[in-house]
């Protein structure tokens, strides 16, 4: 039965491309993802696989035309039920016909054509060790144009369990999905309900995920109620990484959670920082006055803490960009403002979220932080308490060292690090005058907020630092 | 278990007066590997024979004596002279009962297996020509105390028995054995060591190293369940069906060379039987498709060993 073959869209921003070279003429055999033909595009020139295999009949669009992605470009005769390696033993189930759009191969440089977009395309491929799946097995599902990996095992598991294996993401080899990770989902509420609508209602959309947040201990940000899985890959043969002597540690559930966040965060949020430098004498003086006072009156611990929220409020009211998230090619503007405090624990890291920090005074964000705090070290964070941050503050300064570049806590646009307060020399006035500095820094995702807002920012939230004047007491 | 096969056989010829051995040496030499020493001074060299160096003598020899009611042992000197009476083997062994309705009650046993630098021609592992023949059944012990407990079954059991003794493990593999008459039935595998992450099935030598292989992956937080299948044929299908049900995923490990070795087998029989159940390719670990090399270095990279195991178990466990 014919199959259509499709320009395939080789980034966000194209949408046409320009066919430079049929590889098969008409008649030909081909087999599926066997190189069909070229194309060029504005970013990528990239050698494209046949959807399916089969006999080429027809070419529809000629070598050196540009068409809009979508358009069919040839057709192919599939060669029916079975593919060329049916096992005799295998069940009798059919291949259901697809008229899929080629796979979309991640972006190549257009300096290394042909060979690395079809290099690139077989990265996200089972290893090479791993069979091809059985043609008389059902028709694996089809996401965003690309084959899901899994294994017979989890196939079954899903059908019985009747979840869509398309919405969920894979931690086993290449990318597959594996037992660990369907008996996940199937622990997580069993079957997935519907993507969240597309484009952002006033009120926030309805989506619900997964009844109840899984069993995971305080999770880390971005985890619970999500299916987001990264492979943890080794950047080497895993043989070159254990030799002589050495004590293999598995990762806790935490750690692996953190782990596969940061690769993540980094992958999908390209991350530029902005560093500045805040004059803290005044806060110091104003804390080492008042804070014996402070924690007899209100019986709390006074820190540093609520003094940073408080100027990175005042920031994300003036440049609510930084107060967002990104969803494709939607700008997601909070209008609450649930600043996250990362907290290093000795078993890993942990960010509670102070909801609505815009409306506590100084008094009741201080005390929010050292609570949250406290229960984040005593593991009694409730999963809501880690969700729903809008904005994050890190203070790696607490261990020593000028500054921090942190990693974005997803789904955040931007987080702020703190350095050590230090006594510096600085030049005031033209004099130079001993106070205590720090360096301000801000990781941004450059999606989202461009430099001069950055700037901006961090210039708001030093004023608000360096003018404090708020009676604390 | 050298000590386990001989006492096997001294206590199955003074139970039943009808068991008789035969083969090369086994009588006043007591045998090449001494298995069979002192037999003949107990029994004497009516029932303890020795012949002249033809395979197809001794084994067709045994088949005449099966047809007058003795329950003859023969033995193969080096197993891989079983070549030589391939075709009393599987024309007459394996036929005789099927076709003529004269059942053939006899063992054939020798000393199997490399790793201890006896050549291509004192090293084989011919079981898979005898597992491929219908009206045979192939037993193949890892330990000494199934050596003895198969061995007396096999001599008690109707059918043809080809017994392998692996020479790696004669001296090397040394058991307290429980005193008294017990048996181990053919036909059933045993699952030598519990696991969750994947299963090993083995046999043989290959039974130890893959044991090994599973010490080296706990170590990494990767639990392996150890199957032994003693029996190559009839195979146990149910324990081995069983075990992938549980873990998902199954490595075959034996010392037969890769191409028509059992793990092939094993494959279809898991596709088969528990297609649905697996979360991996069947993966198999095998000697290399040459004939046993005689330098020994040569020879240890010909066989599998434990980092080689531990490696795919460790690839198919995270898979």
């Amino acid at each position: 039965m014919p199959v259509d073959v499709l320009m395939p869209q080789m980034g966000e921003s194209i949408f046409e491309g320009t066919i430079t070279k049929w590889l098969k003429k008409p008649g030909d055999k081909v087999e599926r993802d066997e190189p069909l033909f070229e194309i060029s595009t504005d970013k990528v020139d990239a050698e494209i696989p046949a959807p399916s295999a089969g006999v080429l009949k027809e070419i529809k669009v000629a070598e050196g035309q540009t068409v809009p992605i979508q358009t069919v470009v040839a057709v192919i005769d599939a060669a029916g039920a079975a593919a060329a390696t049916a096992p005799a033993a295998a069940p009798a189930r059919t291949e259901a016909p697809q008229a899929a759009a080629p796979p979309t191969p991640p972006p190549a440089p257009s300096a290394a054509p042909a060979t690395a977009a079809q290099a690139s395309q077989r990265v996200a491929v089972a290893p090479a060790s791993a069979p091809v799946a059985a043609a008389g097995a059902p028709a694996m599902p089809r996401r965003d144009g690309q084959r899901i990996h899994s294994s017979p095992l989890v196939r079954r598991l899903a059908r019985e369990h009747n979840i869509d294996l398309a919405e969920l993401r894979g931690t086993g080899a290449g990318g597959r999905i594996s037992k660990k990770d369907i008996l996940a989902a199937i622990a997580a509420g069993g079957s997935r309900p519907a993507a969240p609508p597309p484009a952002p209602t006033f009120a926030p959309p309805a989506v619900a995920p997964a009844p109840a947040p899984p069993a995971v201990p305080a999770a880390v940000p971005g985890a619970p109620g999500t299916v987001v899985h990264v492979t943890l890959e080794n950047a080497v043969p895993r043989e070159r990484i254990y030799f002589g002597r050495y004590e293999v540690q598995p990762m806790t559930v935490m750690r692996q959670r953190i782990a596969e966040h940061m690769v993540v965060s980094k992958r999908v949020s390209p991350h530029v920082y902005s560093v500045d430098e805040v004059d803290m004498t005044r806060i110091v003086q104003l804390r080492d006055r008042t804070k014996n006072e402070f924690e007899k009156r209100f019986d709390t611990k006074l820190t540093f803490m609520p003094f940073f929220v408080r100027a990175c409020v005042e920031g994300l009211r003036a440049f609510p960009t930084v107060n967002a998230s990104a969803d494709g090619t939607n700008v997601v503007l909070h209008k609450e403002i649930n600043v996250g405090i990362a907290v290093a624990l000795d078993w890993g890291l942990i960010v509670p979220v102070i909801k609505s920090a815009d409306e506590k005074n100084f008094l009741g964000l201080q005390r929010a932080i050292n609570d949250l705090a406290e229960r984040a070290r005593s593991k009694k964070l409730k999963p809501e308490e880690v969700q729903e941050g809008t904005f994050a503050i890190t203070n790696p300064g607490v261990f020593g060292g000028l500054m921090g570049l942190p990693v974005i806590n997803q789904p955040n646009v931007a987080i702020l690090g703190l350095g050590a307060i230090q006594k510096r020399p600085v030049v005031i006035e033209d004099a130079i005058a001993i106070r205590s500095m720090l360096y301000i820094t801000m990781s941004y995702d450059h999606r989202v907020v461009d430099g001069a807002v950055s700037h901006q920012f961090l210039q708001k939230v030093k004023k608000a630092l360096e003018n404090w004047s708020e009676n604390i007491l | 278990m050298l000590e386990a096969i001989r006492q096997a056989l001294f206590e199955e010829m003074e139970r039943d007066p009808a068991v008789v051995l035969l083969g090369e040496d086994v009588g006043v030499y007591g045998g090449a590997f001494k298995v069979t020493a002192g037999l003949l001074e107990r029994f004497g060299w009516e029932r303890v024979i020795d012949t002249p160096i033809s395979e197809t003598a001794i084994v067709g020899a045994a088949v005449g004596m099966s047809y007058l009611g003795l329950r003859p042992v023969a033995e193969m000197q080096f197993i891989d002279f079983i070549a030589c009476c391939f075709n009393q083997l599987t024309n007459f062994v394996a036929k005789s009962h099927y076709r003529w309705g004269a059942p053939v009650p006899m063992v054939v046993r020798g000393p199997s297996g490399g790793g201890v630098h006896g050549g291509p021609f004192h090293s084989a592992n011919p079981e898979m020509y005898f597992v491929h023949t219908p009206g045979l059944k192939v037993v193949y012990p890892s330990t000494a105390y199934d050596a003895k407990g198969l061995l007396k079954s096999a001599i008690r059991d109707n059918n043809p028995v080809l017994f392998f003794e692996h020479k790696f493990l004669y001296r090397r593999v040394k058991e307290e054995l429980p005193s008294g008459d017990y048996t181990v039935p053919l036909g059933k595998a045993v699952v030598r060591r519990e696991g969750r992450d994947l299963t090993m099935v083995s046999y043989a030598a290959m039974m130890h190293t893959s044991m090994g292989a599973a010490e080296v992956l706990a170590k990494e937080g990767i639990e392996a369940e150890v199957i032994d299948l003693r029996t190559l044929l009839p195979l146990d299908r149910e324990t081995l069906l069983a075990s992938v049900k549980k873990t998902n995923k199954i490595l075959v490990v034996h010392e037969d060379t890769r191409t028509g070795g059992i793990a092939g087998e094993i494959a279809a029989l898991v596709c088969e039987g528990a297609f649905e159940d697996l979360d991996g390719p069947v993966l198999r670990v095998t000697s290399l498709d040459t004939p046993v090399p005689y330098s020994p270095p040569l020879e240890e990279r010909f066989l599998p060993d434990v980092q080689r195991v531990a490696a795919a178990a460790r690839d198919l466990a995270r898979y």
